[in-house]
């Protein structure tokens, strides 16, 4: 069995997963020279090269196949022979809607939000930002990752520190160097992981797929080379109770950059653990597996409880995402079809809603320059067009039937039920809590009567609205339809989850077998 | 009569020295017998000794490639690629300082040709101190180097500073000298050779019983503290903040190195050529002076305020990096610790020239205010300026695409190849620690808000001379972060010998 068979790859001869990385770092250098006094021709070099990596990444989800696991479009060069690392590319069901979300978003956020100053560096670290995240979902090479996973912190802490609010530089600071102890680690494991795998493989080399074909590691060498990554993922996901940088990095942050942060930048943790841990390291996966679904789970009800009591409106979206990405953290360690593929679409449920829902309290502090929701009152009255969008992305991050946030989280939740019961039962009042927070919140800012200060609140504009279409648009679809997603991810987690059942024996019991009667129904 | 048999001399193999001894002897007489000369003019023209010698030293590396190592002038010199790599990156950092100090001088009203004669006459004891095949040949480049390096720090002659840091560099580098000399001593009272292929040779046919190697160990440390003290380790650093702060900024650099370039080539070559069979005596003390200075280097450095302190501590925690490296090399049958102790080398030589050039310029006439503040609002004055030093920074934290992530990530690897996990996570723990005072300039440079007074403050003028440095420093630093194969493949064929 290869995972390296490609699909619609061979046949594609275009280069498409290098131009996803190389298109908008291309436009990063142009804009950051930029057009002498036409900042306008600066601004549009930036959007057409993050439209045209749109267009590149709707392109790669028109020519996937599906129904295939292994790795498509793979691109395969020689780098660092000295090292043993290449640049090697490729895409499979559990990076493809990463991917497109990625390139969906960056246009839609340089559109829809505005630095106010500086505008060229602010394009420019942007699209270094998009350049670096797409690299990140996209290598297969071990190297190749740890550099884009790092070099992700320069444009993200630029653009916190440079264009957030009054407590940024702390909240850059902290969020960088957080993120690089989690690195240190990973380093380590990577280049250990190599070494160890040395023999195995045939020659050093970082090559995540022929690592984890041929390498098999001891069980306890397994297990340490997996922490050191486990470390790095949980900082970024992030993992209570590393998650203490999230709060300060969201609120501080320009609207862009909490939108890009909660939106891709966090599942490089959730994604990282699914392809460097569990993918090289199954047997220290499963036998961790507790840990994290606890932590998971502690992550979901510490997440809810904190937003709830939360003050400040973006303060309260950023723990909402602390719970959230719980949810997903619990899809993976719960090993069940259902639970990964679910763990997976809930990372693109997630940067969906919760991007959306930065923008919207982006936009609400446009108008009222604060985010207090003791300040806000009544903005349904003056604003209804705007609470209608607010409401609708809202009910999706709790997850209402119908709406994106439904499918991913039911879909963890049912998979969850048959191999991490106790923990999906405590997970599941997450949800409720959820609609207390967010309902509360909403009631709070959106009901009764306007005082002065709200009643001149604006309504949602056309550029605005027009940003915020294809956000509704991806919630309802998904959440109508989620089986063209599914029908994508689905062979991809199969095809892990029987490699971790080969190295380990770990099921999830079936339905027959399971004497408690469970049904396992749900298939979205 | 007997008639006196000289030695057969290579005299291709030691031309670069001769190159830059008499291109220093000539320029220094021309320069004292006429006027003045124009702007630049003595650096470039030592610049181009310096590409001369470099044009020698690459076609010995050929010749190597083809002939195999040379030992010459009766066994005093070594010639081999790992020679020639150091005196490769020796040259490069004298051509790059050179340059750097140009219009500095020109700023502190200090023109003229002796300090670029100094940087040569140095730049002749570290090569001499990496050719070296005997101790007291070792003991002849260190003390040209140091002597050279003492005069340099105390050349502002209107800086009481620079005055002060020289004094207390030649107080205390003597005493490491003498340490030095005296575990030389030991060493052959121990082995009845001064040759370091010799004692090798010795010591590997040599079967010590219990007790027997005390003269022999006690050398071995005292010279490893000789060592230690220049290229700076914890816990023979502490002349390092005063000496690099009070030196005049370009000399800083070129301590930082050409200094640190030539005391670990010799430490590599005595520990790893004389004493390969005592690996296991020496390994860990390098490895206690490893963590040591990595974590103190690190921790020190982010409570400073002055910027040259903070950059003085900085290059501590880089010289346990290559300690790491050192240790490695150590173990039997590596094949990483000493390439990437040379790589790491290469490239914080490089880094720190860019680095010291920059903060040369920030510093501002006078060369005094070398306090994080002076550095507020460099993005806004000189953006590319401030682009230049972030590149640097954030290379020295080891951020991929730059080359310092290209050294630290060989040193790790070696120190993996060895099982020596711990010492690769307490130095990336510290580098993280050491992140944090880099951060702490780049946020002065752009995110800081103008305070009053700062309209009032000199500009920062950026020569070209000092542009051409920054420049082609940024270039090294980025092409050899990206396309690091050929440096590491020459980092590798230095150690075939």
């Amino acid at each position: 069995m290869s995972l390296l068979a490609a699909g619609g790859g061979e046949t594609l001869s275009f280069p498409i997963l290098t131009s996803l990385v190389v298109v908008p770092l291309i436009g990063a250098v142009l804009t950051g020279i930029g057009v002498r006094n036409r900042p306008e021709l600066t601004k549009l070099i930036a959007l057409v090269s993050s439209v045209v990596t749109t267009g590149l990444s709707l392109w790669l989800l028109a020519s996937f196949e599906t129904g295939e696991a292994g790795f498509q479009f793979v691109s395969q060069h020689t780098w660092i022979d000295a090292w043993g690392t290449g640049w090697h590319l490729g895409v499979d069901g559990i990076s493809l809607f990463l991917v497109v979300l990625t390139g969906v978003l960056f246009p839609l956020v340089i559109v829809g939000c505005d630095p106010h100053h500086d505008e060229k560096p602010y394009l420019a670290w942007l699209l270094l930002l998009e350049a670096g995240v797409m690299g990140s979902f996209l290598s297969l090479d071990l190297v190749l990752f740890f550099l884009f996973f790092e070099i992700v912190l320069v444009p993200m802490y630029f653009l916190i520190g440079g264009w957030g609010y009054d407590q940024r530089v702390y909240a850059a600071t902290k969020f960088f160097l957080y993120t690089m102890v989690g690195s240190a680690f990973m380093l380590v494991g990577i280049v250990t992981t190599a070494l160890l795998a040395r023999d195995a493989t045939g020659g050093i080399t970082f090559d995540v797929v022929r690592i984890a074909e041929n390498a098999d590691f001891a069980a306890s060498t397994g297990r340490w080379l997996f922490f050191a990554f486990a470390i790095a993922f949980a900082v970024k996901v992030p993992l209570f109770p590393l998650h203490t940088w999230l709060p300060d990095a969201h609120t501080q942050a320009p609207t862009a950059g909490s939108v890009i942060l909660a939106g891709v930048l966090l599942k490089l943790g959730t994604y990282g653990l699914l392809r460097f841990g569990v993918y090289l390291f199954p047997e220290a996966a499963v036998w961790s597996r507790e840990i994290f679904l606890t932590l998971a789970v502690i992550g979901i009800l510490w997440g809810a409880i904190a937003a709830t009591m939360q003050t400040d409106l973006k303060r309260l979206v950023a723990y909402s995402s602390v719970a959230h990405l719980g949810f997903i953290v619990l899809g993976t360690f719960a090993f069940t079809s259902e639970a990964v593929g679910g763990g997976v679409m809930q990372m693109v449920n997630h940067g969906v809603s919760t991007g959306a829902l930065f923008l919207l309290v982006g936009m609400i502090y446009e108008r009222r320059h604060t985010r207090a929701i003791s300040e806000l009152k009544g903005l349904q009255k003056v604003a209804p067009i705007f609470a209608a969008a607010f409401m609708v992305v809202m009910l999706s991050s709790i997850g209402v039937p119908g709406l994106n946030g439904f499918v991913g989280e039911f879909l963890v939740l049912i998979g969850g039920f048959t191999t991490a019961r106790w923990w999906v039962v405590v997970a599941a009042t997450g949800v409720i809590l959820a609609a207390l927070y967010l309902l509360w919140a909403y009631q709070r800012v959106f009901h009764g009567e306007p005082d002065e200060a709200n009643s001149s609140f604006r309504e949602l504009r056309l550029r605005e609205g027009m940003v915020l279409l294809p956000f509704i648009a991806l919630i309802v679809f998904t959440g109508v339809y989620p089986k063209p997603m599914l029908d994508r991810i689905e062979p991809s987690v199969k095809s892990l989850l029987v490699r971790v059942e080969e190295r380990t024996g770990f099921t999830a019991p079936t339905a027959e077998h399971d004497e408690s009667h469970s049904t396992t129904e749900g298939e979205g | 009569m007997e008639p006196i048999v000289y030695p057969s001399i290579d005299w291709l193999a030691i031309t670069p020295l001769i190159i830059l001894l008499g291109g220093m002897l000539v320029l220094l007489v021309l320069g004292a017998l006429t006027r003045p000369w124009p702007r630049a003019w003595y650096a470039w023209s030592h610049v181009e000794v310096a590409v001369a010698a470099l044009v020698v030293e690459m076609v010995l590396w050929n010749r190597i490639g083809h002939e195999g190592p040379v030992t010459i002038i009766n066994d005093a010199l070594t010639i081999d690629r790992f020679t020639i790599f150091v005196w490769i990156g020796v040259t490069v950092a004298l051509g790059l300082v050179s340059l750097a100090t140009a219009d500095y001088l020109r700023r502190e009203d200090l023109d003229g040709p002796e300090t670029y004669s100094l940087y040569v006459c140095a730049v002749i004891g570290a090569m001499v101190m990496a050719a070296a095949n005997d101790l007291v040949v070792l003991f002849l480049g260190l003390e040209i180097l140091s002597i050279a390096l003492y005069v340099l720090a105390a050349s502002h002659r209107r800086r009481v500073q620079s005055q002060e840091s020289g004094l207390k560099y030649f107080v205390l580098g003597g005493f490491a000298s003498a340490f030095f000399l005296y575990g030389v001593a030991l060493l052959y009272g121990a082995t009845g050779t001064t040759n370091i292929g010799g004692m090798g040779a010795y010591l590997g046919d040599q079967v010590f019983l219990d007790g027997d190697d005390a003269i022999l160990l006690a050398g071995v440390a005292l010279l490893l503290v000789g060592l230690a003290f220049k290229v700076a380790a914890v816990p023979f650093h502490f002349w390092t903040p005063d000496v690099y702060q009070g030196a005049p900024t370009p000399t800083t650099s070129f301590m930082a190195s050409v200094g640190k370039f030539a005391a670990f080539a010799a430490m590599l070559r005595v520990l790893v050529t004389a004493l390969p069979t005592r690996a296991e005596d020496w390994r860990p003390v390098v490895w206690v002076m490893a963590v040591l200075s990595v974590v103190v280097g690190s921790v020190l450095a982010v409570v400073q305020t002055d910027v040259k302190r903070m950059l003085a501590y900085s290059s501590i925690s880089h010289a346990g990096f290559i300690l790491i490296g050192v240790e490695a090399a150590g173990h039997q049958g590596d094949v990483d610790g000493l390439p990437s102790s040379l790589l790491y080398l290469m490239i914080y030589a490089v880094l720190v020239i860019g680095t010291f050039t920059v903060t040369a310029l920030v510093t501002r006439t006078g060369d005094a205010s070398s306090s994080l503040d002076s550095f507020r609002g460099l993005a806004k004055e000189r953006p590319l300026l401030a682009l230049a030093m972030t590149v640097f920074l954030l290379a020295q934290a080891g951020m991929p695409v730059t080359s310092g992530f290209v050294a630290k990530f060989g040193v790790i690897q070696a120190a993996a190849e060895n099982e020596s996990y711990a010492v690769a996570i307490v130095a990336m723990v510290a580098s993280v620690i050491a992140a944090v005072l880099y951060l702490r300039i780049i946020i002065s440079m752009w995110l800081a808000d103008a305070e009053s007074g700062d309209e009032a403050r000199e500009k920062v003028s950026v020569p070209w001379t000092a542009g051409v440095v920054v420049t082609a420093a940024v270039i090294f630093t980025l092409v050899a972060g990206v396309f690091p194969g050929w440096l590491i493949d020459a980092a590798r064929d230095a150690l075939a010998r």
